[in-house]
């Protein structure tokens, strides 16, 4: 085994151990939502034409669950092990801060995929749900994993305490998903929230995953690929810089 | 030479605070040496820097040649730390903990020698426990365990056995004797000073980020103070032997310490003169414990 693959083994081993509460919980949380929201909202927002409420909310849904969980994946696991000092053995050993990275961005992705999929699989059961453009929908949901996963490692390696990750968490990733069109589509907003919106990068994550399935969104997925994509680079280059200089980790 | 361990000149930093100013070390091959120090010396600080924990503010470290950041692949293969914080892995078994830790250094087939470990730690009822379930002593065991998965030429330990009991001790230095017999460089830091002088054939004393000390073990215990006499007397200690007197102690003791062995002469010598009867008499070494505790006082 390469030291690569090991700690990428190790970190799916860590949440796939504990699934109930790493995948199944999400999914059920996600079910939830569809069920509230779709029964109470139905006919109240005006959504894409001829697209039913509940069947427009799937995706949203779907990717929100993806985008938290992969991050909550790559920070929780970074900072728990920082707390509880166990971020030694991965250290010690003759790691990259490249094989680092990758190790633990592609663990966190695969928690995202595998919530994401659970949450599409269970709200079949609500709604038929098309798929216009399943590449697109591939993509946007990998790409959007790979930008949680690695903002969820630069969380992990500056949060010391539980307190400042659950900042990171409750005052920067909740509002972002919730205020990227999860539950409506911005058009229904006022021209200042519709131009606030496309602000948000998480915006573009949803809205480009949603065109994968109804084949209609609110920008282009072209755009909306395309600022995923600088997003992830931005932050991937931010993280590796991190890693390799050993901030908070080698200090 | 390449040297097991090689520190040029370290110094660390933190903000105001310096933890190493300067700090310059070899520890040869097969050698067995000891790292002491009062707490906050910068023994651990020294410690991580080889190990890649923490960067030095300047100067370089090597592992059998190898620089510790820029060839840190080799350095780090080179080295097995067992930290002294008792850290773990809660998600794991204790075969799990290492088979994953062996794979980190990329080794594929490790089991035999990973049995070999656990047996040779005493490990064996534990292996498929978790590490949770573990008491204190069995943890420490799997870090001594986890940092010998690749077989390191070079074995860091620091304070193995802090809080941990007088089986497990002993169990550990037989263990970690046998790997210095057949060949891995094993350095130490404890506070239990007769480990070290029991163990360590060169010692390195550090003080406030400094080296007050470093010689083999022998030479440091015959290079301060000769021996003790203790004595208990009949009478009164002669003026003249007043001089000597390191320690009186309530019980009517009384414990001279003399520069040289030839001295036990003259003490005798002043005490049939004084007619002073000696009751019991016994003449003691110096060990380690007395030669840091000086050496301390005076740098």
């Amino acid at each position: 085994m390469s030291g690569f693959y090991t700690l990428f083994y190790k970190e799916w081993l860590r949440f796939w151990k504990v699934s109930v509460q790493t995948v199944l919980a999400p999914v059920l949380t996600a079910l939830l939502y569809l069920l509230v929201f779709g029964h109470a909202l139905r006919g109240r927002i005006d959504v894409f034409p001829g697209v039913d409420y509940t069947t427009f909310l799937i995706p949203g849904l779907a990717m929100m669950s993806v985008l938290q969980n992969a991050f909550a994946n790559a920070s929780s696991s970074l900072m728990q092990s920082k707390m509880t000092g166990n971020i030694v053995f991965v250290l010690l050993p003759p790691l990259s801060h490249r094989e680092f990275f990758l190790a633990y961005l592609l663990a966190a992705m695969a928690r995202g995929v595998v919530v994401g999929a659970g949450v599409l699989l269970a709200a079949m059961w609500f709604a038929d749900l098309p798929v216009a453009h399943p590449l697109w929908v591939l993509m946007f949901g990998v790409a959007g994993c790979a930008v949680m996963a690695a903002l969820g490692i630069v969380a992990g390696i500056y949060s010391d305490k539980i307190d400042q990750l659950a900042a990171f968490t409750n005052f920067i990733i909740l509002p972002l998903t919730f205020l990227s069109g999860v539950f409506y589509s911005i058009r229904s907003l006022p021209p200042f929230w519709q131009g606030a919106s496309h602000l948000n990068p998480v915006f573009y994550m949803i809205d480009g995953f949603r065109y994968g399935f109804f084949g209609v969104a609110d920008t282009s997925p072209w755009l909306s690929l395309a600022i995923v994509a600088a997003s992830f680079i931005a932050l991937s280059l931010l993280t590796l810089g991190l890693l390799k200089s050993g901030y908070k980790l080698r200090h | 030479m390449t040297y097991a361990i090689e520190v040029i000149d370290v110094t660390k930093r933190y903000g105001n605070l310096r933890a190493l100013a300067g700090v310059s070390l070899t520890v040869a091959p097969g050698e067995f040496f000891g790292l002491l120090g009062p707490n906050g010396a910068g023994k651990t600080t020294l410690i991580s820097i080889l190990a890649g924990l923490t960067r030095a503010s300047s100067g370089a470290a090597r592992i059998m040649g190898h620089d510790v950041t820029g060839a840190y692949r080799e350095a780090r293969r080179a080295l097995g730390v067992v930290p002294q914080e008792l850290v773990f892995d809660p998600f794991f078994t204790v075969r799990e903990a290492l088979t994953i830790q062996s794979g980190y250094f990329g080794l594929r087939d490790n089991r035999a020698w990973i049995d070999e470990v656990i047996e040779n730690l005493d490990l064996g009822d534990k292996a498929d426990v978790n590490m949770r379930a573990l008491s204190g002593g069995m943890k420490r065991r799997v870090l001594v365990a986890q940092a010998l998965v690749h077989k390191p030429p070079v074995i860091v330990l620091d304070e193995p056995t802090a809080g941990v009991d007088v089986e497990l001790r002993q169990a550990l230095w037989r263990f970690i004797r046998r790997l210095n017999r057949d060949g891995h460089t094993i350095v130490l830091t404890t506070h239990y000073l007769e480990e070290a002088e029991a163990l360590c054939g060169r010692v390195a004393m550090l003080k406030q980020g400094r080296i007050v000390a470093l010689d083999r073990t022998e030479n440091l215990l015959r290079l301060h103070s000769g021996c003790y006499v203790e004595l208990r007397l009949g009478g009164d200690l002669p003026r003249q032997l007043e001089s000597l007197v390191a320690e009186r102690r309530e019980d009517g003791a009384i414990r001279l310490a003399l520069p040289d062995y030839a001295e036990v002469e003259g003490v005798m010598a002043a005490l049939r003169e004084a007619g002073v009867h000696v009751q019991e008499m016994e003449i003691m070494q110096p060990d380690l414990e007395e030669v840091f505790v000086q050496i301390m006082q005076k740098s």
